[in-house]
Formats: C-alpha cells, structure tokens, sequence
C-alpha cells in the first residue's frame, strides 16, 4: 500500500497555517445534515465531540464507561507542555517542537510535532477560559514545572490532577453541547466494530453494555479516540477498562496500525507486590523535579534491605548511588522517561533492586534533600536566619505537601508507608502507547472518513513521548486539528443524505458481532478471561518489556500465538449476552489484544534497532544507550492486516524526512 | 511490609437487573493479601465464582487508582468503606480483620437507580452538568492569553480544590436524605470563584439546582456527612457558597 | 421564574427553614430572659417581674408583631420540615442493610425532624398550660400581695401603674359591686373600674406566676411535669445544637475563619439557653 503522509508542502511553520486556509469548510445551514461519530471521551474524543458539535454537525459521543468523565485521560497527573516562555527561560515554539522530536528519538513526524507545538498556546488559553484552575502564582499568574527531557519550564499543571482538571474543562464543553442537544451522548456502549460502505468509514456497530443490545450507528465520518493499548501487558498504568478494541477493528476493516512496538515504560511506579494485582499506578513524573533516584552503592546493602535488616534512611550518603545524576549529569533526575525507566532496570537487573517482591525490582525516590533544602528556604522567607533541624524538616515538609500531597498520600494509602519519613520505592510500568492507528497530517486514518485522535493515534510522539505531552496531543487533535481536517472531508459529503442503518454492510457487520459474542458465551472452556490476559501480559512483559532480543522477540510471537489459539478454545465466559456482562466485555477486549501483542511482538523483531521505548538489548553502545540505525529504520512501520493469521500482516513503511531538525543522536548527558 | 493473608466473609447486594428484586447474599473467601486493594479482593471473589461456574458481581470499576469515580460501593455502612479521602479502589484489604464479615451494597438514591448488583446508574449527574456546569466559550482557542487575566492565587486554589471532585456520588450515597450539594456546590463554586465563571454565575445555579431537584435527589440537612465520606475532601464551605450564589441570583 | 424558584426548590426551603430557626432563636432569648425573673430574690420580687413580663408580653403592640411572627415561624418551621422529611424520605426509597451513620455525623444532625416533632409536641401542651390559660382562662387569677399590717395579714392588688389596691375594695363585676357596695371592681378580666364612675383607674396583672408554681407544685403530678419539662428542655439542646449553626450555613454564610466560632457559639448557645429554661422548674419544685 502506498503511505500518503499529506503533508503539505513550504516551510515547517508555515505547514499548518497554509494548510488550513485551504481545507474545504462546510456551510453552517449543511452541517446539521451531517452527523459525526466519535468514539471515546477522553481529552481528544470529548473535545472533538464539543468542537464538532458547537459547529453545528449532528454528534453522537460514545464511551464506556458510565460517564464521559471518566474518561483515562482523567488520571494524567503531571501537567500540559505549552510553549508560552511565561518563565522566561528561553522557550518558544521551535523549542518544544525539537524538545519533542529529540524526546521521540527522531522517530516522529516533523509536520505534526510542529503543528502540535504551534497550537499548544491556544490549549492553555483556551482551558483557562473554561474555567480550568490552573496552579498559579501569588502574583494570579499561572505556574509552571519542569519535565523531564527538557531544559525550559513549560509545564503548566493542576497539583497532581492535571488530566481531570482538563479532562473535565473537555467535559464541561461537551456537557454544554450535549444539553444543547448538537451532541448526543452514549454512556456504557463498546464500539464492536466499524462499518464501511463503498470503502468509507459510514458508521458503527455498538454493544449497549447495559441491556446487551447490538445498536447500528451511521454517520458521514467516524472518529476514533479511545486511547492507548498498555492494556495488552495486563498490568498497567491504565484503567482496567482500557482498551484496543476500536482500534484494533478499524484495523481489521484496513486501517493500519504504525509502530505497535513503541511502547513507554514510565520509570516512577509503584512496585508489583503480588499475584492478585490488576493495576500499576503511577507516580507522576513531576516528582522526579524534587526527588533524587537511586539505589545502594554496595550489593550487600541492597540485599540487607530486601531482607528487612537494614531501613534506607540508614544507608549512609557516600554509599547511596544516584545512578542518573551520576550517568546524565546535565539532565540528572530529569532524563526522559524510556532513559530513566532503562536505568532502573539495568540498576536492578545487576542485583541492587531493593523492593522485597518476587523480582527485587525498586529503587529509591527519596525527598530529603529536597526537604531540606526547601525547608531552609522557606525559614529564611519567614525571616528565621538560624533554623533549627527540626524546623527545616517541618518547614520542608509543608512545602512538599503542597506541591505533591495528593501523590504523597496515594502513595501512602497503596504502600502502608510515610513517603515524608522514608523515600518512595518505585520501579518503571507499561504506562503509554506512541504506535497506533497510522494517521495521515489530517488524522485520517486509511480508511476514508476513519480518523483517529489522541493516543490512539501514532503520530507526535516518535519512539518515546516527553511528560506532559499526551494531554496536549490530544487536546490539540480535538480542539484545533479535527474540526477542519473533518469539515474538509465533509465538505464533500453534503449531498449525501442520511445514511441508512438498514444496509447489507450493517447486517454483516452486525451478524458478526453476534457471532463472536455467541462463540464466547457458548465456549464452555475452563478458564477465566483474567487467566489468559494475566498469560499474554506476562509474556509481554518478559519479552516485549523494556529490553527485548531477537530470540525474546521470536519465541513471543509464537507463545502468543498459541495463547491466542488455546484462549479461544478454552476460554469461560458466564452469562448471557443481553445483560450486563464484565465477563463477556473483557472477553472481547482480551481477543484483540492477543491479536495486537502478537503484532508487537512482529514489530520489535523487525526493527533492528533502539530507539526511545523500543529498547534492542542488540542494539546499544558501551554505555548502555539506545544505538538508532537511522539508514535502514528512520521510518514509520504501518501494519496492514491480512486475514486471521496475524504472523501475515503485512510491513509498510512511510519514511521520515527531517528537513528542520538535524538528525543526531540523542544525549542527555 | 510482609504480606498477610485474611480470611473473610462476604455479604454482597445481588439483583439481577434494574427490575428484579435484590437480595444480599454469603460469600466466604480465603487467604486474601492484605496488600490487596478492595476491588483487587472483589476480582478474586468473581474469579473463585467464575470457576465455580456462577454468575460474578458486577461492579464498577476503571482507573483504579482514585481519580476516575467509577467505584463506588457501600462497605461496612459507609461509602468507599472505612478510610477517609480515599475511594473504594485504593481502598486497601489491611483495613480489615482475619474473620470479618464485610457487608457490600450498592450506593441508595432514588436518583441513581441499581443497574446490576453492585452497579448504579449515575447519569443524573451528567444531566446536572449538561443544564449549566460549564463555562459557555467556545472552543475556538481564539480567546484572550491565559495571563491576561491575573486571578489571586487564593481563589484559584479554592477553586481547583472544589474541582477536585470526581464525581463519584459518595456524597449522595451517605447523605441521609440523598442529597447532591455537595456536588452541584462544589461545580458551582469552581466557577463562582473564577472570573471566567461569573459572567453567568446566575442562570448557572438556577438551572443546576432546578436540574439537580428534578432528578429527585434530596435536601441538605447540614448534617456533614457528605463531607467526611467525600474520597476527595471537598468541604461543606462549597455549598454554602451554592446558597449564597442561588440566594443572590433568586433576588436579582 | 426566578420568584418560583425561589419558593419552590429545594434550596428555597432550606432558606426559610433557617430563617424561620434564626428568628425562633432570638424569640427563645426573649423568652428566656422573662423566666428568669422567676429567680428573682427579691422580696415579691419574682412574682411581680415575671408577672410584669408576661403582662408586656400579652400587651405590648411591637411585642404583639412578634409574636405573630413567632406563631407563624413556628407553624412555617414545622411544615416546611415535614415537608423536607417527606421528600428526604423519598430520596432513597430503599435503604441500607448495613448503615453507620454515627462514623460521619452527630446523631442530633440525623434527627432533627423527631427531635423537632418532639419540641412542637413540648409546644403545643406548654401553650395549653400557660399560653392558653393567659389568654383565655376566665378564672385566670389576678396578682395580689400580701402585706403585714399592725400584725395583720392583708391582701393587695398591685396595680401596673405600681398603686396598690386592698382586694376587699374590688368586686369582681359591676353587680357584686353594687350589690355589695364595693368602691371598684374588675371589667374585662384586668380592668379596674371606678363603680360610681364607671371609668378605667387602673389595670391588674394576671398572676401567671401563681399559675406557674402552682402547675410544678401539683401534689400529684409536679414532679412529673418537671421532669419532663426538663427533657424537652434537653431536646430542645440536641436541636440547636445542629439547627443554629446549620442556619447560617444554610443561608451561604460560611467562612474558614468564622465559621468555627459560628459552630461553637452554637452549642455553647444550645447548651446554655436550655440549661437554663430547664433549670427554672427544677428551682420552683424544690426551692420555692
């Protein structure tokens, strides 16, 4: 298939602007003749929702969950990356787009990353008028951090809230727009498949989660927003209901999934502590702007604290080995995330792990330089020149408390222990998916009318995606990306009419669905979803983790396949398929993500390189870091399905031109 | 931290449906983790109940890590069970004693109708949202530079500490009377402290407060409930400041 | 429709649930400062102060308002809370099987409509016993001292002009008067009338402080009487105790800094008002 990126043509900041000036629009009188699916409500699929629907075009809004609210973007913690250069540290457009790029270890899309950094201004003036209650400063300006992977603070946050407090600016817009009756929404329904009809995405078929019924949906342009896929490694960052589903259907109906193996494993999570597990949860990486990462210099002391004989606040300075200052000195804490996330494991991988689980996989965040010294700070603004100890540690500890007490107190209620008292224990987790659908420069998908947004998407963030950049993606694919590359695509839809549900291709792809539920509920195999998902997440992890070698990579794709093979034959699902039924929906996101990990697996074995969360252990220097083969991978892998047997998908590739950004290797030291 | 196990007894709140009449029922689960969470616990109850071929409890569930709002449940008489600012998901299974008897239901209002066991239907929440939580701008991005308009650092706090709620109805759950202020006061609090917001601060709680009545949901009585129970704090100052706002809107 | 609003939602009865509260508040500080004369030490000291308050109280023009109002608050208050019962019922047509409500509330706060039915039940018998005698007892009796003499034991009528009137002088309608040849004689239950003249020379208290220790002494029942009275006098703690700073919640006023004295200020106000309008019978039963 040959891969057409549409990216216009003249200078990377001028791409954007000329483009849209020459988009098609629709007439505000055709555009209520028009209706639109989007599915998914997160922070892209709730703002294309609003967008489109305060435009005028008929929208009908679909989530799982059982309000739009609820939504994963809600638990992005950090914040939103911005170039306003309200720091004065020297930010600007061009800085946050090569801060991207070089973050995605030149693996992403020029055209796109600058757009997205063109527009990420607008995001933060936009939510700011809709009543998002950003953290400011005592002059009532906003605030902001640091990242990791940047050298600017440009990230504008909310505590430790940041995704609900826009994820919820989103919901208010469609809220109002749903009250206003241009957007009807459609809580607890699970998009089962996408219906074509003479090759354009027309519509969609959806289980009412609720009653079980299978509902037909038509629309002129169906939108896919329904996030990431972390979900395949069973244990995750993200929500339990997570899923690949919509895209993983789309793809099955020919669109094609780009870079399914770049993966990003957050480094700042809490430890696994057992078998019964169902989720990881992240720390959020902001706190890498006052903690201070390591692990014990000595093996001896880690294995003593393993053992329980010795506390980390006992092991003495000179003996604590701060790994990423010591290897990054220029980036120290605040290396990017895969860069990070590697360092713990290879730290843990050489025995010094200090978590006592099955794996000894932890390492250290520890406050108490931060304390300190953000305690003596706060006495000499309070006019104390000769502060006691126990003073600064008060003090300090204040001060800790209202930058991070949300996260200090998650930590607390999920570990039993006092993050102020001793440091956090943390090791990385399957957190962020930069492959997805592949999407030309409109976010059109290959099947016309298809278009994917957010992190369901592939196409910003390269190899590995910087902090705080998920939520500016999407909400710039949502609020300042679709509306016009929908409207040109509508533009030509005008005369279409209604699109009639009672179709050939709405009873095929309906029957289908009933299918599949009927095969799954008539199973009658001996073993619960969760086991099989619990399976595949634990190959993925092993072998499609965070390092991976070719031998890994080969037998995964055969483990897979056989998992696959043996959950279809022996998978139990109770129940009946016109109720609710949990058992039944997670038996159904679980059929598509043995199909998707078993693709992962194919894409990490065919790039024979490293490159952000794509990790080859093959492929790296004397030091441990990434080494790129820009000669024969600076290019984006796009999956083309081809029939059930998944080991026949086909590779095609849409190569990466960097005209603006001089391609180098990637340092942070 | 050495991981305990506990055994426990279960009463769970089965219905088959919005219609059927439901009923609690005895579950007996051995050798839980105390480093569990509560919805890890309940996952190990369906999956003993799947092998034993029966139906498993629905519940809902989805971030599980105390943001989302999905979970709920009514533990041991108290929403999101014993622990305070903290949801049923990070709710963790050390909380409890080997032996206990642990009684689960779903959240009781009349406006959040029972779909399935544990799973309630809380869309009059949405609907609460839809008649005027929100600020009516456009999604242009056209709008002034974020920084034009200052906003005291005080206010800005308060107000995202009022947008801190998740919606998950513990409020209403708790409240003997199965009120919803707490939420709708604390939606209008976030733009009543916010410039942005005042412009129609009055045609905003006047319609919340209409919508919220016709849901069904019942009077405040100051009891403070809501208060203790809410995972995320917000406090009883919120709906005072929703009267304060309807009052003026009312007489202007 | 912002009117209609205002006096249908739900927000609109908690305004006039507090405000009606707020002002049966002052009423019970009005009231409370009256019965304390009671305590009063000096010699017919009591009597005649608490029998000049209840005198004010019965016919004073701003006072008369007021208690209009207070009638009225109290009939508005304990419709307006049944109402919110009802519906605060009807919000969770079915209930807990297990409930801990004592983990996140104060149980007066849980029941304030019993302990309110309890108060209206408390107000209705004590408007019967005082209130009603007051006002439409024919043979409510008229406030007399008695006064040493030359070693003789007299009795006065004291009048509101302060003048004492010898009760032999004063027949008790215009017949006795004439037909005893007795120089006055009441009209219109208080009014002291000239027989000759036939005009007003003065006016008489009614002796509701007879009525008073007389209702606490009963032989048979007084101790019972007091006894109860001294719970509803508890009930009536639990309520404020929730109800006052409730108001002022309810109406928006609420504030980090003031809203904790407001609590306080509360039950100090609860505790104190109650304890002393309990301590009033407790001190006729057995002191007097």
């Amino acid at each position: 298939m040959k891969l057409d990126s549409k990216i216009p043509e003249g200078h990377i900041s001028e791409k954007w602007t000329n483009h849209k000036n020459h988009l098609k629009l629709v007439a505000p009188n055709n555009r209520p003749k028009i209706d639109v699916i989007v599915v998914g409500t997160g922070l892209a699929g709730a703002s294309a929702a609003a967008s489109l629907g305060e435009m005028g075009y008929n929208v009908k809004s679909f989530c799982f969950q059982d309000s739009p609210r609820r939504a994963h973007s809600i638990a992005a913690q950090g914040g939103i990356n911005a170039a306003k250069n309200y720091q004065n540290d020297g930010d600007s457009i061009y800085r946050l787009f090569y801060d991207t790029i070089k973050g995605g270890d030149y693996r992403a899309r020029e055209a796109n990353v600058h757009r997205l950094a063109e527009v990420s201004g607008n995001i933060i003036d936009q939510c700011v008028a809709q009543g998002v209650p950003f953290a400011r400063d005592y002059g009532g300006m906003l605030d902001n951090r640091s990242f990791g992977g940047t050298q600017v603070q440009r990230t504008f946050y909310a505590a430790g809230q940041t995704g609900q407090q826009l994820l919820l600016g989103a919901y208010s817009a469609l809220s109002r727009q749903i009250g206003q009756g241009n957007v009807q929404q459609f809580n607890r329904h699970e998009m089962l498949d996408i219906v074509k009809v003479d090759g354009k995405a027309r519509g969609i078929i959806a289980r009412n989660l609720v009653t079980g019924e299978i509902e037909r949906h038509s629309a002129h342009a169906v939108i896919i927003a329904s996030g990431g896929y972390g979900n395949v490694y069973f244990l995750s960052t993200n929500a339990m209901g997570s899923n690949v589903s919509a895209g993983w259907k789309i793809h099955k109906k020919g669109a094609l999934f780009a870079n399914p193996c770049y993966v990003q494993i957050h480094p700042t999570c809490i430890p696994v502590h057992g078998t019964n597990q169902s989720k990881l949860t992240l720390m959020s990486e902001s706190l890498r702007n006052s903690g201070r990462i390591w692990v014990p210099k000595k093996k001896e002391d880690a294995e003593a604290i393993r053992a329980g004989k010795l506390k980390p606040t006992q092991i003495a300075e000179e003996d604590r080995d701060y790994y990423l200052e010591r290897r990054y000195p220029a980036f120290g804490n605040l290396v990017p995330r895969d860069v990070a996330s590697r360092a713990a494991k290879e730290r843990c991988d050489a025995g010094y792990g200090i978590e006592a689980n099955d794996t000894n996989e932890g390492v250290y965040l520890d406050f108490s330089s931060e304390i300190t010294s953000k305690g003596k700070q706060a006495a000499l603004v309070a006019g104390d020149h000769n502060p006691s100890e126990a003073k600064i540690l008060e003090l300090g500890k204040k001060w800790i408390e209202e930058k991070y007490g949300n996260l200090f107190q998650m930590y607390e209620k999920i570990t039993a222990e006092n993050p102020y008292e001793t440091p956090m224990k943390i090791y990385p987790a399957v957190h962020y998916t930069m492959g997805g659908v592949w999407v030309d420069y409109n976010l059109q998908s290959t099947i016309p009318g298809c278009f994917v947004a957010g992190e369901a998407n592939f196409s910003d963030h390269g190899a590995n995606r910087l902090g705080a950049s998920a939520l500016m993606q999407g909400l710039a694919d949502g609020y300042f990306v679709l509306p016009y590359t929908v409207s040109d695509y509508l533009a030509n839809e005008i005369r279409t009419g209604k699109i009639s549900t009672q179709s050939a291709e709405f009873d095929e792809a309906e029957k289908a669905v009933r299918a599949q539920i009927d095969k799954f509920l008539n199973n009658n195999g001996t073993k619960s979803v969760d086991h099989f998902h619990k399976k595949l997440g634990h190959i993925m992890w092993n072998k499609v983790g965070m390092g991976r070698n070719a031998q890994g990579l080969a037998e995964a794709v055969k483990e897979i396949d056989a998992l696959r093979a043996e959950f279809h034959r022996d998978v139990y699902v109770p129940g009946k398929a016109d109720e609710m039924n949990p058992e039944l929906e997670k038996a159904l996101r679980v059929a598509d993500f043995m199909e998707l990990g078993q693709l992962m697996a194919m894409d990490a074995l065919q790039r024979n390189e490293s490159c952000g969360g794509h990790f080859r252990e093959e492929y790296q220097d004397a030091e441990g870091e990434t080494l790129r083969d820009d000669e024969n991978f600076k290019f984006v892998g796009a999956w083309e399905y081809n029939g059930e047997d998944i080991n026949k998908e086909i590779l095609n590739k849409e190569d990466l031109n960097y005209e603006f950004i001089k391609i180098a290797a990637r340092n942070y030291k | 931290m050495a991981t305990k196990y506990i055994n426990i007894n279960l009463k769970v709140w089965r219905q088959k449906d919005a219609k059927a009449k439901g009923q609690m029922e005895s579950y007996k689960l051995d050798k839980v983790s105390t480093d569990s969470s509560f919805l890890e616990m309940l996952d190990q109850l369906n999956e003993q109940l799947v092998n034993e071929r029966k139906e498993p409890v629905a519940f809902d569930h989805d971030c599980r890590e105390g943001i989302c709002g999905m979970c709920s449940l009514y533990i041991n008489g108290r929403a999101h069970g014993p622990d305070r600012f903290i949801t049923t998901c990070q709710l963790h299974m050390r909380s409890f004693k080997d032996g206990e008897t642990i009684f689960i239901e779903p959240w009781r209002s009349k406006a959040f109708p029972v779909i399935k066991d544990l799973v309630v239907d809380r869309s009059s929440f949405d609907r609460i949202q839809q008649a005027g939580g929100f600020v009516s701008v456009n999604t242009s991005g056209n709008t002034i530079d974020a920084n034009a308009t200052p906003i005291n650092k005080a206010d800005a706090d308060r107000a995202f500490e009022a947008a801190a709620c998740i919606g998950c109805g513990a409020c209403v759950a708790s409240c003997k009377n199965g009120s919803a202020m707490l939420f709708v006061g604390a939606k209008v609090s976030q733009y009543a402290l916010l410039p942005q917001g005042k412009v129609e601060a009055h045609d905003r709680v006047l319609n919340m407060v209409r919508q919220m009545d016709e849901e069904g949901f019942g009077n405040c009585t100051n009891t403070g409930a809501c208060e203790i129970e809410c995972p995320k704090g917000i406090s009883l100052e919120n709906i005072a400041r929703m009267n304060r706002e309807y009052l003026k809107a009312s007489l202007s | 429709m912002a009117n209609s609003a205002f006096l249908k939602s739900s927000l609109a009865k908690k305004y006039w649930m507090a405000l009606t509260g707020l002002f049966l508040c002052l009423f019970l500080i009005g009231h409370l400062l009256g019965n304390l004369q009671l305590l009063s030490t000096e010699k017919y000291g009591a009597a005649l102060r608490f029998n000049q308050y209840a005198h004010f109280m019965t016919t004073n023009p701003a006072v008369k308002v007021l208690s209009w109002l207070t009638y009225i608050s109290i009939l508005f208050h304990a419709i307006d809370g049944f109402w919110l019962t009802v519906q605060n019922r009807k919000a969770r047509p079915v209930g807990y099987v297990k409930n801990s409500p004592s983990a996140n509330t104060t149980w007066a706060s849980r029941n304030m409509a019993l302990l309110g039915s309890l108060i209206l039940l408390f107000i209705v018998t004590h408007m019967a016993s005082f209130w009603g005698r007051m006002h439409f007892d024919k043979n409510m009796p008229l406030y007399k001292v008695e006064i040493e003499a030359m070693g003789q034991k007299q009795s006065f009528y004291q009048l509101v002009n302060g003048q004492f009137v010898p009760v032999e002088q004063v027949a008790m309608s215009l017949v006795e008067a004439r037909e005893k040849h007795m120089p006055k004689y009441i009209h219109n239950k208080t009014e002291l009338f000239d027989t000759n003249a036939k005009i007003q020379i003065g006016e008489l208290y009614k002796d509701l402080y007879k009525i008073t220790v007389d209702f606490f002494k009963q032989p048979t029942y007084g101790l019972l009487y007091v006894i109860l009275y001294v719970i509803s006098m508890a009930v009536l703690a639990f309520h404020l105790s929730h109800g006052l700073a409730s108001s002022f919640q309810s109406i928006g006023m609420s504030h980090p800094k003031y809203s904790p004295f407001i609590d306080k200020f509360g039950l100090v106000f609860s505790i104190v008002v109650s304890v002393l309008f309990a301590i009033l019978p407790v001190y006729i039963y057995f002191v007097l």
